[in-house]
């Protein structure tokens, strides 16, 4: 496979991780490194990378698994909808297991909820044409890489005229949340892992105010084990060295400092920003992306009314900080007891990007 | 969630494009790159292609990679 194996050379793993247990050698005290993508928590325990180095470097996940930070009152609107006669709900395969206040959108199909799992927004649209008599309506779940989609999605359904189709928007901004960790000051963050293909979209540019204000590393890193252990390599250069912290791109072969002018411009053009929710985090000011006025037709929220159960929280889970990096997944008494990929009752059990799930497939201890 | 993988562009129709790896092939969308030809290797993500990747870039990674290896070996 070009451009994949090439990234996952075994012999070249050793070199970088030998550089780099050199280069924490002399430091004093623990370096905690955070990804904020789901892809790379995945990434990172596959690739058992973090056996290679120095107990002196610490992971820790952070809120980038979409499907995590999703709180439940967005669930139970999913699972409200489902609920209704004439609709079809669209979505991620992940976010079916996810269990919202009393149910999950898995338990609705099973009781005759209409609930279709599609592999990219564009199915969706297929699916509407092909029930005119049906609503569809689309969980629009994801960060910037997932949301410049969606909005291609809704300007295709107004150019060919869908007049069924509607989209739940739940898409959410990672440099927020990365700020939001910051000024909780509950956790000591070194240095940021920052996500490759959020990065693909956004650029380089969003992370420079972070890193001014808070003088936190960043780099932005790829997927393969190589990608990540030569970006670690650069955090690691940055803060042993105590050199300015600043802004690198190890990902440069996808990455541009500019980013994805034309996704920008698309998501500029369907949605607005605005304040959301995170579970874990709280309501975040800037943080959300919700459809535009001029295509509001396609906004399930404002076309589509259901009444919505109260919602509860499982007052034993700690997803919520787990997604901070605050607690690991083995502090909660629920891990791998009752709370299994099979049976999850947070989120960060269910989607395999999630931390639990990492943490229970790779029996980190 | 932002699993994506590069996939070589085989064919253009309009907004369309076929993608391929490994012998798999897909249609995907276009919608969000601005010139794209056929033999580029595209980043794939449910659907749509997010980005080019750069080749140059590429082999310049693996090329410092290389060299590190060969470095360690003298």
């Amino acid at each position: 496979m070009k451009y994949i194996t090439e990234y996952r050379n075994k012999n070249v793993s050793h070199k970088i991780a030998d550089v780099i247990n050199t280069l924490v050698k002399g430091y004093k005290g623990k370096i905690a490194l955070m990804e904020v993508c789901g892809t790379h928590t995945h990434s990172i325990f596959r690739s058992g990378i973090m056996s290679l180095l120095s107990d002196k470097i610490e992971h820790l996940s952070g809120p980038g698994c979409p499907v995590c930070v999703t709180p439940n009152e967005y669930i139970d609107m999913a699972i409200a909808y489902s609920r209704l006669p004439d609709t079809i709900i669209a979505t991620f395969g992940d976010m079916i297991k996810v269990p919202g206040s009393t149910s999950s959108l898995e338990k609705e199909k099973a009781s005759g909820g209409k609930v279709k799992i599609v592999y990219s927004p564009l199915e969706s649209l297929k699916i509407a044409k092909k029930n005119p008599e049906k609503k569809v309506i689309f969980l629009g779940v994801g960060f910037e890489t997932t949301a410049p989609l969606v909005a291609s999605t809704i300007l295709s359904a107004a150019e060919e005229k869908i007049n069924n189709f509607f989209v739940l928007s739940g898409h959410k901004l990672i440099p927020p949340a990365m700020t939001a960790l910051l000024e909780s000051k509950e956790i000591n963050i070194d240095g940021f892992i920052c996500p490759g293909h959020v990065s693909a979209i956004i650029g380089e540019k969003p992370y420079y105010p972070i890193v001014e204000k808070y003088g936190i590393p960043s780099v932005i890193i790829g997927f393969e084990p190589l990608d990540l252990l030569e970006g670690i390599e650069m955090l690691i250069n940055q803060i042993t060295k105590n050199k300015e912290p600043s802004v690198e791109n190890q990902y440069k072969r996808v990455v541009r400092r500019e980013g994805n002018e034309q996704a920008l411009s698309l998501l500029d053009k369907v949605f607005d920003i605005t304040d959301s929710t995170w579970r874990g985090l709280g309501n975040l000011t800037k943080s959300g992306l919700t459809i535009k006025n001029i295509y509001s037709k396609f906004d399930a929220k404002k076309q589509i009314n259901c009444k919505i159960e109260k919602t509860k929280e499982n007052p034993v889970c700690i997803c919520g900080e787990v997604l901070c990096g605050i607690k690991k997944p083995f502090e909660c008494k629920l891990f791998s007891k009752t709370c299994t990929p099979e049976n999850p009752i947070g989120p960060c059990m269910v989607s395999s990007e999630g931390t639990c799930s990492a943490y229970y497939k790779f029996k980190k201890e | 969630m932002c699993l994506a993988v590069p996939m070589k562009l085989v064919k253009i129709e309009g907004n369309k494009g076929l993608v391929e790896l490994s012998g798999v092939k897909k249609e995907i969308s276009l919608t969000l790159l601005k010139d794209v030809e056929i033999g580029d290797y595209l980043i794939i993500h449910a659907g749509f292609a997010i980005e080019k990747l750069n080749e140059k870039e590429a082999k310049k990674t693996l090329e410092i990679w290389e060299e590190i290896a060969n470095l360690q070996k003298q």
